[in-house]
């Protein structure tokens, strides 16, 4: 009789773990969905290549080694014209520790970015992704984004919306080799 | 456990209402309940009521009682309709959720949205809520189809005569040959395709049994369909995106990985016209006005080559070539593109004459191609115009700065520098729809407004669904499980020989009791005995009801 008993557990105990799982399971999933899609922190940044103005192709896998400073902007959105200034200010204290930046101009005419890029004197290369497949490689949302790349090529941080000088200095700081 | 040992000698589990030999009634409560209660699980034990010693049995026990199951239901019914109070978040503009619902419905809107009601189906409660309904399915299940499937198989033919009398269907004959009815009786059930099985002069006839199994196929379907749900998310399995594409325009398509790429060739919508289209739509297109007949984006579809990586360009192979239709969607992969908005006379481009204020004569023109505006447009004759700024929806000034709020051409504006021979050092203007500044005083020329062309924008919906088929079967599986229970049922009659030498019938059914009436009848014609009689529904006509109906509502849920 014990004997049978103990199987009679064992059963119900396999049968309302596999339960529990599928539903833990799904209850993950649905109030994850928003981020599980997104790169996020510690994961491998996906590699890309686009044009800068210039006319030179940035990889990014080229900048192993180097902390990359990855922000996603366009030339219409206030806070990304905002942090722009400050990101050339950091720039200029980072660029000769290891830190490059990579500014990533999601889906507008060469034009407006070299326009923009001329009117801030931005001295990093600004990148134009077109077609937006790199924007949704990284799964961008509202602009701006920007994700720290540390110098093995993982994603340290993602960071949604606009940064202040000190922040932009702070992550800076975050990515040096 | 307390084992039940039956008047018969038969030892029966605890929990038991009949005896699993030979059929007596082995509690007051199966006694005292009704016939067709007790022989829906054929009066086995439903184990997990009989004991409540772990927590993992009372677990166990919460789940399997129909009770919390129907309790579930009602509750999710109750949840899924207060979900339609309200829109839903898919249904108002993304990301205004936080204050739409307490803006425009004040308390009771807050109460919806910290409670999850406007995204019902991501709402934590709600999935648990489902997820208790699919343990429950299992489990209550469980619990009944395995002791009904071991009583169902082990089934004694010969039974004791109160279980018989306990039968709805029941009679008793003193008659002198017990065995030549019985025989007579056997053959004709034969032709009737009753299976038969006899054991020393007693007789069991049974037929549809699988109709029993009908709700457990039925739960197992429902199962599948849940798993079918639970699989949408995991990754690849389900891809449900949105993507806009101009005219023109070589664009990525989202939730491909980046793969597939699509360039519109253009967007065309076309309406019913009289006089080419059939008749029968004269008389709307009358009342109405113009009516859509068409919604159609002509694309090319572009693989990127194997290895490439994002951003990548010039290695595009184009795969495909096709229509996106309404309802006709554009298939690749296990990918469908669907056509489901547009916007149509986007700005594209727009055409300028550099005009002489004085003389009113064009010197040259230029066309602004706002995808790809160029810095400086060269004139004959020594004029030029330089593009200082483009602000593609412009919306105003601001400290003196104008101000564009979104990279969408909805509103183009420009601040130009104009050179010509007088001027060699250019003059500032502005110009935008209906609008011509000239901030540094005044001009000697002046740009005309020539022209401007359109271009249509697509909104297409990326999907891929590789559950469709788990739904599917799912769906199938369930039908099976309803028509099994409801169009077959099972029919049993019990005939015994007593020591005496009556002829005791016996005859049950999980429902249509008339059908079964209509068997007896023919199983019983030839031995000039009345067929049994169903007390039920000769109490029915004692009560003399007119209306008393063929079927009793508790036959129909067994």
């Amino acid at each position: 009789m014990s004997k049978r008993k103990k199987k009679r557990l064992l059963i119900r105990v396999s049968i309302l773990s596999v339960l529990i799982a599928a539903v833990v399971y799904t209850l993950y999933s649905t109030l994850t969905d928003d981020e599980r899609m997104l790169v996020k922190a510690g994961d491998a940044a996906p590699d890309f290549e686009l044009t800068d103005l210039n006319g030179e192709t940035h990889r990014l896998s080229d900048y192993k080694g180097q902390g990359v400073f990855l922000n996603f902007w366009g030339t219409w959105c206030k806070p990304c014209e905002k942090e722009m200034p400050y990101m050339e200010n950091q720039y200029q204290e980072y660029k000769d520790e290891g830190v490059q930046i990579l500014a990533v101009n999601v889906g507008e005419s060469e034009f407006q970015v070299a326009n923009f890029a001329n009117e801030y004197n931005l001295s990093f290369p600004v990148v134009r992704d077109a077609q937006k497949d790199v924007m949704y490689a990284y799964s961008i949302g509202p602009l701006p984004t920007t994700l720290l790349v540390n110098p093995e090529g993982e994603v340290v941080k993602v960071i949604k919306g606009e940064m202040t000088e000190e922040m932009v200095a702070d992550y800076m700081e975050m990515i040096k080799p | 456990m307390n084992e039940i040992t039956c008047k018969c000698g038969h030892v029966n589990p605890e929990g038991t209402e009949l005896c699993l030999s030979c059929g007596r009634a082995l509690s007051e409560s199966a006694e005292n309940r009704k016939t067709a209660d007790v022989m829906r699980y054929e009066g086995m034990a439903r184990r997990s009521q009989t004991y409540n010693l772990s927590i993992i049995d009372k677990i166990w026990n919460f789940f399997s009682s129909v009770k919390v199951g129907v309790w579930l239901i009602v509750i999710t019914l109750i949840a899924s309709s207060l979900g339609t109070i309200f829109p839903q978040a898919l249904f108002i503009p993304n990301g205004t959720e936080n204050v739409y619902y307490e803006e425009r419905y004040g308390i009771a809107g807050k109460i919806y949205y910290v409670l999850g009601f406007h995204d019902l189906y991501s709402s934590w409660w709600y999935l648990l809520l489902i997820g208790a309904i699919g343990t429950s399915i299992i489990i209550a299940s469980l619990d009944r189809v395995i002791p009904l499937y071991k009583a169902l198989k082990h089934q004694r033919i010969n039974r004791h005569e109160s279980f018989m009398k306990r039968q709805r269907v029941f009679s008793s004959y003193s008659i002198e040959s017990p065995e030549k009815s019985i025989a007579q009786i056997k053959e004709r059930l034969l032709k009737k395709r009753y299976r038969i099985r006899e054991e020393e002069g007693h007789l069991l006839a049974e037929k549809g049994r699988f109709a029993r199994w009908g709700p457990y196929i039925n739960h197992i379907g429902l199962i599948i369909f849940l798993i079918g749900g639970m699989l949408r998310f995991v990754p690849g399995m389900y891809v449900d995106e949105n993507m806009w594409i101009r005219e023109g325009e070589t664009m990525a398509i989202p939730g491909t990985g980046q793969e597939y790429f699509l360039k519109s060739d253009g967007f065309t919508v076309e309406t019913y016209q009289q006089g080419e289209d059939s008749e029968v739509f004269n008389n709307t297109i009358e009342r109405e006005g113009a009516i859509a007949k068409n919604y159609q984006t002509d694309a090319h579809l572009f693989k990127r080559e194997e290895g490439s990586i994002a951003g990548q360009q010039g290695e595009l192979v184009e795969i495909q070539q096709g229509a996106i239709q309404v309802n006709q969607p554009f298939k690749f992969d296990q990918f469908a593109l669907y056509q489901v908005d547009f916007r149509q006379d986007e700005y594209s481009s727009m055409s300028f004459n550099l005009t002489e204020k004085a003389s009113e004569e064009s010197v040259g023109s230029f066309t602004i191609q706002f995808d790809n505006p160029e810095k400086v447009y060269e004139l004959d004759n020594g004029y030029s115009v330089e593009l200082t700024e483009y602000y593609p929806d412009f919306s105003g000034f601001e400290d003196g700065e104008p101000q564009s709020v979104s990279p969408i051409p909805n509103n183009p504006a420009f601040l130009v520098r104009l050179f010509s021979p007088e001027n060699p050092d250019g003059e500032v203007a502005f110009i935008g729809i209906q609008r011509n500044l000239e901030p540094l005083g005044e001009n000697d020329y002046a740009l005309e407004f020539a022209g401007v062309e359109t271009r249509d924008v697509s909104g297409l919906t990326v999907r891929k669904d590789l559950t469709l088929w788990i739904l599917g079967l799912g769906g199938a599986v369930f039908m099976i499980g309803v028509v099994q229970g409801a169009y077959w049922n099972h029919r049993r009659l019990w005939l015994k020989k007593t020591a005496d030498g009556r002829l005791l019938a016996a005859g049950h059914t999980n429902k249509n009791w008339f059908g079964f009436r209509k068997d007896l009848e023919y199983a019983f014609e030839t031995t000039g005995l009345d067929k049994p009689k169903d007390h039920q529904e000769e109490n029915l006509n004692k009560k003399e009801s007119a209306d008393a109906k063929e079927e009793n509502n508790r036959d129909s849920t067994s």
